[in-house]
């Protein structure tokens, strides 16, 4: 069921030509949250907040990055021991297909993200904050970087912070239009001024992250939710999407808060609908988003951002990996681990909706082109991996597939995954296995006769990417 | 040619080198200086860079080549990026392709002889829900139709600002600088 008396906590509402200004945000209680949290004593040993860690632990907040990483926890990993100065990157590296949320609030709500950093550094004891921005989004790079000019003007960042005694900075960053950049140990790289190569953990970021210090690396939308987890309470945060369960008592959400699902695609209300976690797939596409564009019945959800699985729903079964028949459903509950039990990941909750007409051949080309394209090339399953998914996939589109073409790309997608410094090699390997197990007809079809099933059935009509 | 910061640039660098542990994290915003100083970067604005920051050129150089959107002195006055990827891809953008090559009568890849406009298709801009989407220099353009296109080449023909520029509150000038920064806080630590 849809919840509409829930409070939004990234999307704050209508939004003015000045919501981003520091006076817009002092308004509507900003800054509110940072000061009670920098009223709270560091620990002299360890330099952090020990209180404000468990806090956020127990408002059960996960990273909306794509791992769904419990936050609390991944402050509490910070080797606190070392001497070193700590650092903050906030990841707004946004690139991953479908995902399009950090640039709403970093256009709209930069203050919101200066809060938050402010939030994380005081708990962490940091003094420094990066805010990696992909190159592309300038409107975004622009608003930051004056939302911090006004903050520093009114002693929200700069030297001695709200008589906290403690010096607080965020430096906005500009990346260059390299997918790889977004993730964690590549960012870090490439926030040193070198290629944005990612690195093998561990080390954790957390313990040797930017210049060998400990280092906390949370998406922009993770950090922006932090000032209003502070108003609410923890307790109040951790029960968002929460539903009753046998006795009639709420039950936790496996994943408490409210998501930014961005509804992409083939229906007839795109857009970026803030929900709490407890909304199903079909609530998301038939309610909010209106339904199917031009009532053209579905056929497949990729439902997290485009490395993720996708979800077959023309009403037709599948042969799993374990050789049992699936059939996927519409129901399932649109949170991390309910996600991951139905065979997919929530990821950044991208929701890409693809109607009947789209020749799943082609929407699988379009990804590995360009999964092809954006890895760094440091390890050979991937560089390679890709490359010759990509020369198969082309093959098989551009009709002259042979039948063993189709067991070919399962194997080399299978060989890529796990053997890799980093997770792009998965994020390729995952939606090739998920597409060519559950359109299994489709790319047999295509790979015996040379033709697209889709175009055959539709002719013109057909969405060949 | 050669290239050096002006009194605006090194002011920034000066501030910027304050920001980092290390000056070496300052190359990105270097680049950035350079674009926005000249327009592109280039070999000796390159070299410069990598003298200030006591970095080997090649190394500069190896990074520089790393990402793809820095402007370069070959490309074309407006830089036409066209989202080429998945939910684009549903919404119509090999469309919006072919509608950008009729208009500019370039291939995909291409600059004009006039280097008025380079052609280009891109990965996710990060703007699906409107799409297709394009990207021409620093605007985006949403929710495109040939007829906006059109319109938007039109006017880009004649160096006018073209309509249907959705990037959100947008503002004047000084964009992708520090400046505001360097002033609110000119310590910079
Ligand atoms: C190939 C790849 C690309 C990624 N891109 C992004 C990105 O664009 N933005 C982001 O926030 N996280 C991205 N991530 C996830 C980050 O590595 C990291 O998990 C995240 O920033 C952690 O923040 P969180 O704990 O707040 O979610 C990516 C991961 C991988 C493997
Ligand atoms: S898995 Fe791919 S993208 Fe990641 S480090 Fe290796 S080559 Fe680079
Ligand atoms: S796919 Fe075009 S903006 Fe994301």
């Amino acid at each position: 069921m849809l919840i509409k008396d829930y409070k939004p906590v990234l999307f704050d509402g209508a939004y003015q030509k000045d919501e981003w200004t520091l006076g817009r945000y002092v308004a509507k209680g900003g800054y509110e949250a940072a000061k009670k949290v920098l009223a709270m004593p560091r620990d002299p040993n360890t330099r952090n907040v020990p209180a404000m860690i468990d806090e956020i632990k127990k408002s059960s907040l996960r990273g909306r990055g794509g791992a769904g990483f419990p936050t609390g926890m991944k402050w509490s990993f910070v080797d606190y021991k070392s001497k070193k100065p700590r650092y903050l990157a906030v990841n707004f590296d946004e690139s991953e297909p479908g995902t399009c949320k950090d640039r709403v609030v970093g256009t709209y709500n930069p203050h919101m993200i200066i809060e938050g950093c402010l939030i994380a550094m005081h708990t962490v004891g940091i003094e420094n904050a990066y805010i990696y921005i992909r190159g592309e989004f300038v409107e975004v790079f622009d608003h930051l970087t004056r939302a911090c000019a006004e903050a520093y003007k009114a002693g929200y960042l700069g030297r001695n912070v709200l008589g906290s005694g403690f010096d607080f900075h965020v430096q906005p960053h500009r990346g260059a239009g390299a997918y790889i950049c977004g993730e964690e140990t590549g960012l870090l790289s490439s926030l040193e001024g070198d290629r944005g190569y990612p690195k093998v953990k561990p080390p954790f970021p957390a313990v040797e992250g930017a210049w060998r210090s400990p280092t906390v690396v949370n998406n922009a939308s993770t950090i922006a939710s932090l000032p209003f987890i502070i108003k609410t309470g923890a307790d109040a945060y951790s029960m968002i999407g929460a539903k009753p369960g046998p006795d009639g008592k709420p039950v936790k959400n496996d994943s408490p808060g409210s998501q930014v699902y961005c509804l992409s695609g083939h229906v007839k209300k795109p857009g970026n609908y803030e929900h709490p976690m407890c909304l199903t797939m079909r609530e998301l596409v038939f309610e909010l988003g209106g339904g199917m564009k031009d009532d053209i019945p579905l056929k497949a959800i990729i439902p997290g951002g485009s490395s993720m699985p996708l979800m077959r729903y023309d009403g037709k079964s599948y042969t799993g990996s374990n050789g049992k028949e699936i059939t996927d459903s519409l129901d399932m509950q649109m949170s991390f681990d309910e996600l991951k039990k139905a065979g997919s990941l929530l990821g950044s909750a991208a929701v890409i909706v693809m109607n009947e007409r789209v020749c799943m051949v082609s929407a699988l080309y379009n990804l590995v082109r360009f999964y092809h394209h954006e890895s760094c090339g440091q390890c050979t399953p991937c560089r390679e991996g890709s490359g010759w998914l990509e020369k198969i996939i082309s093959k098989i589109y551009h009709g002259k597939g042979k039948p063993d073409d189709f067991e070919r790309l399962y194997n080399v997608a299978t060989q890529m995954s796990g053997t890799t410094i980093c997770l792009l090699a998965d994020s390729v390997a995952m939606p090739v296995g998920a597409t060519i197990t559950k359109f299994k007809e489709e790319f047999q079809h295509i790979c015996k006769t040379g033709k697209s099933m889709v175009v055959e059935k539709f002719g013109e009509k057909a969405i060949r990417l | 040619m050669a290239f050096a910061f002006n009194d605006d640039s090194e002011k920034q660098f000066q501030w910027l080198l304050k920001r980092y542990p290390e000056k070496r994290a300052a190359l990105l915003p270097c680049f950035r200086l350079a674009e926005e100083q000249q327009g592109f970067v280039d070999q000796a604005s390159m070299e410069y860079i990598a003298t200030r920051l006591e970095l080997a050129p090649a190394y500069v150089n190896g990074v520089f080549t790393f990402y793809s959107h820095y402007r370069r002195p070959e490309d074309g006055k407006y830089i036409v990026m066209v989202c080429a990827t998945l939910p684009c891809g549903l919404m119509g953008a090999q469309q919006v392709a072919d509608c950008f090559k009729d208009e500019l009568k370039l291939g995909m890849g291409e600059t004009s002889s006039d280097k008025k406009f380079s052609l280009r298709k891109v990965e996710c801009l990060g703007s699906c829900t409107t799409a297709p989407v394009a990207q021409i220099n620093d605007d985006y353009f949403e929710n495109l139709t040939p007829q906006k296109i059109k319109e938007i080449v039109g006017a880009l023909k004649e160096d006018k600002v073209p309509p249907h520029i959705s990037n959100g509150p947008s503002l004047e000038g000084g964009r992708c600088s520090y400046r505001p920064m360097v002033e609110a806080f000119p310590e910079g630590k």
